[in-house]
Order: C-alpha cells, then sequence, then structure tokens
C-alpha cells in the first residue's frame, strides 16, 4: 500500500508533464492548422488584427537577448566560481556565495522594475553613446539610443542567470579530484596553469552545462524582460534598437487576444520556447551528470 | 619556456580578473537592493498594506487588495502542490535508486527549468478556456505547477539525509515499512521538508508571469477563488509600465514590501535548513 502510494507520487511527476505537453498543444493546435508551421516560424510580420501571424521577430530577439547575456554572464560567473573555489581567500566564500543566492531569491518583476528605472537610463545616456562612438563602425552599435531594446534586455538577463551558472559551476568544480590540482602544482605550475591544465578540463562539460541551465532561463525569462526589451515586433541589427521575445509577447498579449487564432498562435510561441527550454535542459543535465559521475574513460 | 616571471604574471592578472566577476556580479545586486529599499521607503504607511489602489492623481490608496490576492494565490497553489510534491519527492529518496526513479528524478530536472510564462498558457487552457473567466483558481493552478518540481527536488535531498542507522533501527524493532517512513524517517526530515515548502512558497509568491492571463488583476478585494484576483506582482509590473510618476513611486513600494515578503520567507527557510542540517549530523 504505502509503497504503491509512493509509486502513485512519483507517477504524478509524469503526469503533470504529460498534461503540460498536452494541454500546449491542444490549445495551440488551431495555429499549426492555419498557418503551417514554417511559415509561422519564420514570417516577420505580427500583425493580429490582420491575421498575420509571423514568428520570428519575437524568436529572433530571444535568440540574440539570450546570445548576449550568455556572452556576458559565462565569463563573469565562471570567473566568480573560480575565484570562491580556487583562487580567491577563503573568507570570501560565505559572504559571495550569500550574496549569490540573494541575487537567486529576486523576484523578476523586481529587475524589471530597477532595470527600467536604473539600468535603461544608464545605458541610453551612458553606455550606448560610448558604445557608438567607439564601435559605431560595427551594424550592432547603429542608430537612435533609447537605451530600451535588445542590449538593455541582454544584460538584465545575464545579471538573473548569473546565479544559476555560478551556482553550478561552483558544484562542479568541487568534483574535481583534488590529486590532479596537486599533481600539476607539485611538478611546478602556477595557481592559474594548474587549473587550466586540470581544473577546467575536467570541468567542461559541467561548465557548459551550467551555461546551457542558464540560457534555458534566460531563454524563459519573461518579467524583466518585457519590461525593457521595448515590446516592438520588428527585427533589427542593431542592439540599441526596440524589439521583442517570445515570452514577452505572450505575457503582453494573451490576456486580451483577439479572436482564437491570436491565442493559439500565442500558445504555439509557448510550444516552440517549451521544446527548446526542454532540449537545453535535458541535454545541461546530461553533461553535468557527466563530469560528478567522474573522470571520463580515454587520454586527455 | 616562457619565463617564470612572465608565467608569475599571467598568474595575478586571471586571479585578478576573476575576482573582477565577484565584484561585477555584487554591483548590480547592491545597485537593485539599495534602490529597492531607498525609493520604496518613502511610501511606506500603514494604509499602503490596507487600502485599495486609488485611481492616479488621487492621494494615498495601496496595496492590500494585491497582498490578500498573493497569499489567495500562494494558499490555493499550497494546497495543490505540497502534498504531491513532497509526496513525489519521498518517492524519490525511498523507492528512486531504480530506473523508473532515474527517469522520474530526469523528468522533475527538466519540469523545472520550463518557462513560468508556458505554465501559465497550460493552467489558462486547463482552467481559463473551460471556465471562460479568469480565475484565482486558475492563477493557483500555474504557481502550483510551478512549485512541485522544485519541491520535490528539494525533499528528495533532505529525506536522503536521515541516517539510514535510524531507519534500520525501526525496520529491526519490527515497525512497517510505512510507518517507518512516516514516523520515522519523515518525522526526522520534517524541518527540512518545510524548508522546501517555505523556499517554494517564497518563489511561487515572486511569480508575475503566469499570473497576467490567470489570476489577471483586480481593483477591489477578492477571495472569491471562480474571479479574478490582485496580486502584488502584477500591481508592481501594472504601475512600472504605466506613464505616471506617482504610481512608479507606488512600483517601488510594493517592490520592497515583496522583497520584504520574499526574504522573510528565506529567511525563515535557511533558519530551519541550518537546524536540520546539525540535528542530522
Amino acid at each position: 500500500m504505502w509503497s504503491a502510494g509512493l509509486t502513485l507520487f512519483g507517477g504524478s511527476i509524469l503526469v503533470i508533464a504529460g498534461l503540460i505537453l498536452a494541454e500546449l498543444n491542444s490549445v495551440a493546435s488551431v495555429a499549426w492548422r492555419k498557418l503551417g508551421i514554417l511559415h509561422f516560424l519564420f514570417a516577420s510580420d505580427w500583425d493580429p488584427v490582420q491575421d498575420k501571424f509571423g514568428a520570428w521577430p519575437f524568436i529572433y530577439g530571444t535568440l540574440v537577448t539570450s546570445a548576449i547575456a550568455i556572452l556576458v554572464a559565462v565569463p563573469v560567473s565562471v570567473g566568480l566560481a573560480l575565484f570562491l573555489s580556487e583562487m580567491g581567500p577563503k573568507a570570501l566564500r560565505r559572504p559571495v556565495a550569500f550574496a549569490i543566492e540573494v541575487l537567486a531569491a529576486i523576484p523578476s518583476v523586481i529587475f524589471g522594475l530597477w532595470g527600467l528605472f536604473v539600468m535603461v537610463p544608464w545605458l541610453r545616456t551612458g553606455v550606448e553613446p560610448l558604445l557608438q562612438k567607439t564601435l559605431g563602425f560595427l551594424p550592432f552599435f547603429q542608430g537612435p539610443t533609447i537605451g530600451l531594446g535588445y542590449l538593455a534586455a541582454g544584460l538584465i538577463l545575464a545579471i538573473m542567470i548569473l546565479p544559476t551558472i555560478a551556482s553550478v559551476t561552483i558544484e562542479v568544480l568541487k568534483t574535481v579530484p583534488l590529486p590532479l590540482k596537486e599533481g600539476a602544482l607539485a611538478l611546478g605550475a602556477t595557481r592559474w596553469e594548474a587549473i587550466t591544465m586540470t581544473v577546467l578540463p575536467y570541468a567542461r562539460p559541467g561548465i557548459v552545462g551550467a551555461a546551457l541551465l542558464g540560457l534555458g532561463r534566460a531563454l524563459g525569462e519573461t518579467m524583466a524582460v518585457t519590461m525593457v526589451i521595448g515590446n516592438s515586433p520588428e527585427v533589427h541589427a542593431s542592439l540599441f534598437a526596440p524589439g521583442y521575445s517570445l515570452p514577452a509577447v505572450i505575457a503582453n498579449e494573451f490576456a486580451e487576444a483577439t479572436g482564437d487564432v491570436h491565442v493559439a498562435a500565442l500558445a504555439a510561441l509557448g510550444l516552440v520556447l517549451f521544446g527548446i527550454t526542454v532540449i537545453l535542459n535535458a541535454l545541461a543535465q546530461v553533461l553535468i551528470g557527466l563530469v560528478s559521475r567522474g573522470p571520463r574513460r580515454g587520454a586527455r | 619556456m616562457t619565463s617564470l616571471r612572465w608565467r608569475r604574471f599571467v598568474d595575478v592578472f586571471w586571479t585578478m580578473a576573476s575576482g573582477a566577476g565577484v565584484l561585477l556580479a555584487l554591483v548590480p545586486l547592491a545597485s537593485l537592493l539599495w534602490l529597492v529599499v531607498s525609493q520604496g521607503a518613502a511610501g511606506l504607511s500603514w494604509s499602503f498594506f490596507t487600502s485599495l489602489p486609488a485611481p492616479v492623481g488621487e492621494p494615498g490608496g495601496g496595496v492590500g487588495n494585491g497582498i490578500v490576492g498573493t497569499m489567495l494565490l500562494v494558499a490555493i497553489a499550497s494546497v495543490l502542490a505540497i502534498p504531491v510534491g513532497i509526496g513525489a519527492g519521498v518517492f524519490l529518496a525511498e523507492k528512486g535508486d531504480g530506473r523508473a526513479g532515474a527517469v522520474v528524478r530526469f523528468v522533475t530536472e527538466v519540469l523545472s527549468g520550463v518557462p513560468s510564462i508556458v505554465i501559465g498558457i497550460v493552467a489558462y487552457g486547463l482552467v481559463v478556456a473551460r471556465m471562460k473567466q479568469f480565475s484565482a483558481l486558475a492563477g493557483g493552478l500555474a504557481l502550483a505547477l510551478l512549485m512541485v518540481p522544485t519541491l520535490a527536488r528539494s525533499t528528495e535531498e533532505f529525506v536522503r539525509l536521515v541516517p539510514g542507522a535510524l531507519r534500520e533501527a525501526s525496520l529491526g524493532l519490527g515497525v512497517a515499512k510505512w510507518r517507518t517512513s512516516l514516523l520515522v524517517v519523515l518525522r526526522t526530515a520534517a524541518g527540512g521538508i518545510t524548508t522546501a515548502a517555505l523556499l517554494a512558497v517564497a518563489r511561487a509568491a515572486g511569480e508575475t508571469a503566469p499570473l497576467l492571463f490567470t489570476s489577471l488583476n483586480n481593483q477591489y478585494w477578492n477571495l472569491r477563488p471562480d474571479q479574478p484576483t490582485a496580486s502584488l506582482t502584477v500591481q508592481i509590473f501594472n504601475y512600472a509600465i504605466s506613464p505616471y510618476e506617482d504610481w512608479h513611486s507606488k512600483a517601488w513600494t510594493a517592490a520592497l514590501v515583496l522583497l520584504l515578503v520574499v526574504g522573510v520567507l528565506n529567511l525563515l527557510a535557511r533558519l530551519l535548513a541550518r537546524n536540520q542540517m546539525e540535528s542530522a549530523r
């Protein structure tokens, strides 16, 4: 009885997963039938009033902002993790780890608030004009500096996924066997050389897994992005330009969606998002599992 | 081979570069906390907690209905999610070493990464589309679906902390399996499981995205599960994106209130977890 009951609870997780998939699919089904998958994904005009549903501006915005977030957050959080667990003074470990936990616990709508009233003005008057002056020959840094846009969304995402990547990386670094590093140090390597020669190669799949987890969070993060990305369904090369993302358009339009196709199209965007994040998370789990299970066979 | 001096320089350089990572991570955190406190504190007053939102331009007004609404949503979510999440966690800890356990654990991990906005669509389809009305129940269900995976994962961790000897002693005395699980293992892990529940509640209380089109919003007080309901987070969002200076300052104050709620829940959870760790040793 008891054991059957427990199994039932365990099975309920699988039921929930199935329910999520089935329900998403059923809300979205009209969209696939009426719009066609390929056209829906790659058309770039979104005008619900005229029944035009092209998802590309949102997919593009999601990819661009997540890419910025990963490019900024991975080096910073791997640096932070290395400093805390390998290089910096031990006394810093606890307070910084606590600060990272605090950062992870802050609700995303508060990040959005801060982003909107603190980061966006700073980007508009400080960072973006500077980037334009120095790197303005690149297509990414041209056009009017509004503040709201891809860059703002990418940076706020970077801050938000930093705790995820940093804490997983710290856990992964803990699993590196000490003798490896000691061996390198005993042979006369400096601390940094020991890290690049032993710690990083060993931990690499785990760090990639951490980055994928962070990427999964960035892709699905809604409120903060909605508040700073500018909410304009267009595709721009410039990072200063306002854009849109998959979660943001769902957040803004779902409650007031006009008609069945609009609701279904938004749910289809959700299904796309669901698919991407599930694949990323599964991949991340496998990679992190590889590291914590011990050394791989074969030469390195 | 490069000279020793150069190698030392490279070592110091990368130590400092990685230290810069710590600074880069902490600066936004410090800025955010400072601004929420400094901008939000000015608007704090008793009536902010107890009154309904005021129209633009009128003085006063608060987020009382949002606070009550968030409590209602979190209560619904807890009732739905806590038994399932804890049950699944106990399953993973007690019977999760086989292949079935591995599958459930993997799905739990993957589910905990599903964006909350997507879960909102699911709750919309399950409740709002069927009842043809936005409701607290729909919002609560969305939050519940988000809570279950996190709860299951952390419950498993805490149940696994219970020393095997305790269980063996109980089984050795002839106590039935289910009684051992309930009265020995779960009772020992109770503090930890409470921690897990508090953390899940804290996370749910801060969610906004899945509420936007499930519980929607409400200008008035509401305690009925079948009616749209205000929530603290949706109010912060609406105030923040409004064009009014007055509402912006209300957004900061509401953010301070939310941060305090989430902070207190997390603090309680940490204290409980520390006790649990010590008693498990």
